[in-house]
């Protein structure tokens, strides 16, 4: 029987990482996220010998992280919204000498200090590249609290299979709030070989070496066809996404963590109304489900778009949907969370402008 | 090429053959060591601090247990030359990722080699963090006074009045601030366990700083902390000199403001 317990998501985030057999953690406070490096500080000194180190800063976090992956260890830092900025040279070399980590960004209202209240601001950051040069994470967002737990381990998976960072992208409210959450059991360390790594020139085998330096244009260019390629590979064979009432959808709410959970209070409302509304949340925000939305798209009266930001993934929508449908937006910032009422409201005024229901 | 410098060198040749016979030789190759050509320009002492870290390793008969780390900077490619397992980090990130390395691998030896831009300026905050935590690694320190890589900037180590591309027309520390002793800096913190300023202009000193950089790798083998060796050393590139005249900069101008010797060195031993 799976451990059933009531918890936070960023404590679910962090149990589920030592039971992921993760080897280190790196980390520096920041709200609303700080009770993962509290966690980790508590509960694993009672039962295991994994690293947990706080660091003096985001910067020093990542690199901790790019040195632990070198070494072929499963490694991980969490920070929010400003502390991943200061991530994203980090997170660059680390996609360049594709090296498997996973870093968790509680998103929080931004630009610049902001507030520390929910908010989905960060997802170009996140999807785009974030850092500098032509690279992609993958990007997990959680909805749950259950998802907090399980997108880790999955995240680690992600990771080993392509040699890649990955990101959870979650918000202030999935990780503050609590629920009842299945754990799965603890995982062995070190289950994924990793010949590459750094661990001691063995006298059998050359020198690994753990770099993003490849001077030479075309051997550069060489590097980046091959991650393109790997990208190619995610996009075709990792897309997740959950739908709602798609069968007979009219029109279509997209949406993902925090925004879809409300999103999926719109639908009832909706359904209530006699109006035939589904939702599809993509769950991998990289590689994004376009396919999904394509073909839903070619049936759809409309399709609103909702996020906590003024409008980012809508763009992705946009591409998916390549004109087949009218595509808008409804969107909340700074850390403001709209109602299902709202939300209906303004799906209302989009499409359905004054028609008698 | 004048014909006399070629019979010269083809008379040379020929006494280098002559010479060179196995009894002869009193210096192999560093094992440690690639068998290719260094990037540095010539006198540069990069060259000569890689050769006496991987001296080191080689006679600790630690190569397979070795982990480094380079920095951004000239030395971007130590791990071209040192035929141990290595990562390149980002500028001034070295030591963040050696604590990475040696956190998950603690029966390794690790260390860092960094220049004075990549751990004095963008890298203070790791350095001083990294030796506060005491993490039990090796940090080797190349002080020449500029960036070299990027083509000989000011950087925090240059000194007062000195001449760079970013202060042509002399380090003036009102406007530029002053020159660093990072050493001096760190040294007093309880993490660092050994801290030594050498370097690597004559045989004599080359002689010191293996001997600094073997006390640091043993240390480390007995968990006793961090341990920072500083090399002060030249630029003759950027500083637009011969290597001898380089050579002389450093005795006359370097060593009078960072002073050579042991900053710190362990209770235990003293
Ligand atoms: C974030 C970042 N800023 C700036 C640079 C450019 N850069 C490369 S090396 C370097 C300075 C190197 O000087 P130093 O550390 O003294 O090493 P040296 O080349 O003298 O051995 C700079 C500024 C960079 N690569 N990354
Ligand atoms: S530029 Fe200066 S530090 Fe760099 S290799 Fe040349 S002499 Fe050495």
């Amino acid at each position: 029987m799976p451990e059933v317990r009531l918890m936070k998501g960023n404590e679910a985030l962090a149990e589920a990482a030592i039971r992921a057999g993760c080897d280190a953690y790196f980390g520096y406070p920041i709200t609303p996220q700080s009770e993962v490096l509290e966690y980790l500080s508590r509960e694993v000194p009672k039962k295991s010998n994994m690293v947990v180190l706080q660091a003096e800063s985001e910067i020093a976090s990542i690199n901790m992280i790019y040195g632990a992956a070198g070494a072929g260890k499963r490694a991980m830092t969490t920070s929010s919204s400003p502390g991943i900025s200061l991530m994203q040279e980090g997170l660059s070399y680390i996609a360049s000498a594709e090296l498997p980590c996973l870093v968790v960004n509680v998103n929080r209202g931004g630009p610049g200090l902001g507030t520390i209240q929910p908010a989905q601001g960060d997802y170009f950051q996140a999807t785009k590249g974030g850092g500098h040069g032509d690279y992609k994470l993958i990007v997990l967002a959680p909805s749950s609290v259950q998802e907090m737990a399980d997108h880790v381990r999955l995240g680690f998976e992600f990771a080993d299979k392509y040699r890649n960072p990955v990101m959870i992208l979650s918000d202030g409210a999935i990780g503050q709030m609590m629920e009842k959450v299945e754990l799965f059991d603890q995982l062995p360390r070190d289950m994924v070989k990793k010949p590459w790594a750094t661990t001691g020139k063995a006298k059998n085998r050359e020198r690994n070496i753990i770099t993003s330096l490849h001077i030479d244009p075309y051997d550069m260019e060489k590097i980046n066809l091959r991650l393109q390629e790997k990208y190619k590979q995610i996009m075709e064979n990792e897309v997740r996404y959950q739908s709602f009432q798609i069968d007979d959808v009219e029109y279509l709410l997209v949406a993902y963590g925090l925004s879809a959970r409300i999103c999926q209070k719109v639908v009832e409302i909706g359904r209530e109304k006699g109006i035939k509304l589904g939702l599809i949340r993509p769950i991998t925000l990289f590689p994004f489900p376009w396919n999904i939305i394509r073909s839903v798209s070619e049936r759809v009266k409309g399709i609103l778009d909702v996020e906590l930001n003024s409008g980012q993934m809508v763009e992705d929508v946009r591409l998916a949907v390549e004109g087949r449908a009218q595509v808008k937006f409804y969107g909340r910032m700074g850390g403001v969370i709209p109602s299902p009422e709202e939300i209906f409201e303004n799906f209302e005024k989009e499409f359905l402008k004054g028609e008698a229901l | 090429m004048s014909e006399n410098t070629q019979l010269e060198i083809e008379e040379q040749n020929f006494l280098e053959e002559d010479i060179c016979v196995k009894e002869n030789l009193v210096f192999d190759r560093t094992q440690a060591l690639t068998d290719v050509e260094m990037h540095y320009c010539p006198g540069c002492g990069h060259g000569v601090a890689h050769r006496i870290i991987m001296e080191v390793v080689d006679e600790m008969g630690i190569q397979d247990k070795t982990i480094g780390v380079a920095p951004v900077g000239c030395s971007v490619f130590a791990y071209n030359y040192m035929n141990i397992d290595m990562q390149e980090a980002a500028h001034g990130r070295a030591s963040a990722v050696a604590t990475g390395i040696k956190r998950v691998l603690p029966d390794k030896f690790v260390f860092s080699y960094q220049g004075d831009g990549d751990l004095a300026a963008i890298g203070t905050g790791e350095t001083v963090h990294t030796v506060n935590r005491g993490e039990n690694i090796l940090i080797v320190f190349i002080n020449n006074a500029v960036y070299g890589m990027t083509s000989g900037q000011m950087a925090p180590t240059t000194l007062e009045g000195m001449v760079t591309t970013t202060s042509p027309y002399g380090r003036d520390p009102k406007i530029m601030g002053y020159p660093l002793k990072i050493a001096d800096l760190i040294a007093p913190l309880p993490g660092a366990y050994y801290v030594t300023r050498q370097a690597v202009n004559n045989a004599g000193n080359v002689r010191k700083a293996k001997k600094a950089i073997q006390k640091s790798f043993e240390y480390q083998k007995l968990n006793k902390g961090l341990c920072f060796v500083e090399i002060v050393s030249n630029c003759p590139s950027n500083w637009k000199m011969t290597p001898v005249e380089s050579n002389k900069f450093v005795e006359e101008k370097l060593f009078p403001f960072y002073p050579l010797g042991d900053i710190k060195v362990p209770k235990e031993i003293k």
